[in-house]
């Protein structure tokens, strides 16, 4: 996966919460990449780490959470090593985000307008009516019909979906080189979703940035991403560009999920897969692969001991011991093709 | 905006006729015969009837109500029987000592409360935020009367830096106004923490800290601004509270406020007095509630329209 220019590179990322019960490991071990323009897109079920590893970029992690060990470059300097005020500078305009809550991720009591004016208040020295003028500008760019009008409306005026634009032109006010995007259609309905993806897609292009995609959808993924990362239990567990990825997901998580996903284009039979189980809480992992005790091919290595995360032929990284020397279990296996057979013969 | 406070001003005329209504009925609510009461035990027969028929006493109620209503509007609510002076000037005297006392108690328990209470919640966990909440625990549970002494046993008698009683000099504010701050403060402390604390973890709260936003503008324009609204529920009952509660502070203080007199009116049954200043406080809660009403929809522009 080597690029002209990496915009941000996360190596071994660590994030804890100190809880009364101990430390719990939410993002553990987590390294990506994302090259300029191009957008990753993180997957997983809740509770997979991948909504704490954006917060850990932004520096936003609250108490008791820590940010324990690795390294977020970011144009090649360490953003673990800058000081709050420097963070600060770069949060909002730099790197920004948007929210999976675009119903409460604006402040009641302010107009959209001030809202977005300030960020250029504080990032640009902007005077208000300056700001607000460029308001305006950001309001037209991502399509919110008579801005003039909205400028002075308060947030509990407008829909969800013109709530996540305006969430969206708050984000890229400053001309950000990052955006990352919390699951930023999940509270909203289907078709709204459509537009607010193509949206934030035509202006990745139109701006030149690069796009962090936090979602627990791969029909999402396969429209709007180039890369993908997949997280299981706070580790990524497969990396791939996004066309190997659905052509040849290669760890049994990342396939079960492809066969939970309902397709349109091809006729199905029967009911759709489940991945049995619940993800395991970060404070009670198990032993070895976290996915073992769901996994349909687990093995005795995999309950014994945590695979790497190697990379394979096709230049796809992946977290499992069937594609190693070490594997124990039946050989030959094909993972993408023997799912359902293995699936099944569990239950 | 204009429409909601037209609208809410004309809502407070039930209020208002019920008060009158209730006021109005106190004179013939007490045990015994108003008409006998005013014109004293001495008073024969021939007296009785003679009061009776000035005060009105013998016409239909509702005319009487008519006759009461009617004067309260024009200032009129009668007079004293102990003084003889009429009552709205008799009140009016004590009034604004009592207003003035109760605002600078209220400004007192906003400035200490506030600062505390933010304090404590952005801090909160910490020895601060526990020191804070005690003393605020004290200052609610501390009564007034004791906390009046107090203060004048040591600020007074011990160190002579104000005067014990009296109202009107700048030094005389002091020691009154902290005696019934304290408790406000200590309210408006808790209600503050903990209305910051759920404020604090909102999205929006978030947004602004991702948008780059100083952490002090984060807690003082972003959350304080949603904050404060429970705030405000609190320093308006406090407000109307003081105005009609004063009356230990006042005792204490020597203050010839409303309280005070009231109470000295009900202990001489001087009904047309308490009447009066009964209507006078109740007119002053209307007043106050629908500032805070008012205030609410600046604070929150979701509260609707109606």
């Amino acid at each position: 996966m080597e690029s002209p220019k990496t915009i941000i590179k996360v190596d071994n990322l660590q994030t804890s919460f100190y809880t009364d019960k101990g430390e719990v490991k939410a993002v553990d071990g987590v390294s990506f990449e994302i090259p300029s323009g191009k957008t990753l897109g993180i997957v997983g079920e809740s509770g997979s780490g991948k909504s704490i590893t954006s917060l850990s970029v932004m520096r936003l992690i609250q108490d008791p959470g820590k940010i324990k060990g690795g390294q977020i470059l970011f144009n090649g300097e360490n953003l673990l090593d800058k000081s709050e005020a420097q963070m600060r500078r770069i949060r909002g305009n730099q790197i920004s985000m948007i929210f999976q809550e675009p119903m409460t991720s604006l402040n009641p009591v302010f107009t959209v307008g001030d809202q977005i004016a300030e960020a250029y208040m504080i990032h640009e020295g902007k005077s208000k009516k300056e700001a607000l003028r460029k308001a305006l500008d950001m309001l037209k760019l991502v399509g919110i019909p008579s801005p003039e009008q909205r400028l002075k409306q308060y947030p509990h005026e407008l829909s969800g979906g013109m709530r996540q634009r305006v969430m969206i032109a708050i984000a890229l006010a400053c001309n950000p080189e990052l955006l990352i995007a919390d699951e930023p259609t999940t509270a909203l309905d289907v078709t709204i979703q459509a537009q607010i993806l193509r949206l934030i897609n035509n202006l990745q292009e139109e701006l030149g940035m690069s796009v962090m995609l936090i979602t627990h959808d791969l029909g999402v993924v396969a429209e709007t991403c180039d890369y993908v990362a997949v997280m299981y239990a706070g580790k990524v567990v497969e990396y791939a560009d996004v066309e190997t990825l659905f052509e040849s997901p290669k760890h049994p998580y990342t396939v079960g999920l492809l066969k939970s996903l309902p397709r349109h284009d091809i006729d199905q039979e029967g009911e759709l897969e489940v991945i049995k189980g619940m993800v395991p809480t970060p404070d009670n992992l198990p032993k070895g692969c976290r996915f073992a005790p769901r996994c349909p091919f687990a093995s005795d290595i995999c309950a014994d001991r945590l695979p790497e995360l190697d990379e394979l032929e096709d230049n796809s990284q992946v977290r499992c011991w069937i594609y190693t020397d070490e594997w124990d279990g039946k050989s030959g296996v094909s993972v993408k093709d023997d799912y359902g057979t293995f699936a099944s013969k569990e239950s | 905006m204009l429409t909601y406070t037209i609208r809410r001003i004309f809502q407070t005329i039930p209020v208002l006729i019920g008060v009158t209504i209730l006021v109005f009925s106190l004179m013939h609510l007490i045990p015994g015969d108003p008409a006998q009461i005013i014109a004293g035990e001495q008073a024969n027969q021939e007296q009785v009837e003679q009061m009776r028929e000035r005060l009105g006493l013998n016409e239909p109620l509702p005319v009487q109500y008519w006759n009461f209503v009617s004067g309260a509007v024009q200032g009129d609510l009668g007079n004293s029987i102990r003084s003889g002076r009429a009552v709205s000037s008799e009140i009016g005297a004590r009034f604004w000592v009592t207003v003035e006392l109760a605002l600078y108690s209220t400004i007192l328990s906003i400035f200490i409360g506030l600062i505390a209470g933010i304090i404590s919640a952005t801090k909160r966990g910490t020895v601060t935020d526990s020191l804070i909440m005690i003393v605020a625990l004290f200052g609610l549970s501390m009564p007034n009367f004791w906390l009046g002494l107090m203060l004048i046993q040591y600020f007074s008698l011990g160190f002579g830096w104000f005067p014990v009683s009296g109202w009107g000099s700048p030094q005389q504010l002091v020691l009154p106004v902290i005696t019934l701050g304290t408790a406000g403060a200590a309210i408006i402390a808790r209600m503050t923490r903990s209305s910051m604390l759920e404020v604090i973890h909102a999205d929006y709260i978030r947004t602004a800290r991702a948008k780059g936003v100083k952490e002090r503008y984060v807690i003082y324009k972003h959350a304080l601004r949603n904050a404060l609204i429970p705030v405000v529920t609190v320093v308006g009952l406090q407000f109307g509270a003081l105005l009609g509660g004063a009356v230990l502070t006042e005792t204490v203080f020597a203050i010839n406020g409303l309280g005070r007199f009231v109470v000295d009116a009900i202990r001489m049954r001087d009904f047309p007095i308490v009447q009066g200043s009964v209507l006078v406080l109740a007119l002053m809660f209307v007043v106050v509630n629908f500032l805070v009403d008012i205030s609410y929809r600046f604070l929150n522009k979701r509260i609707e329209l109606d």
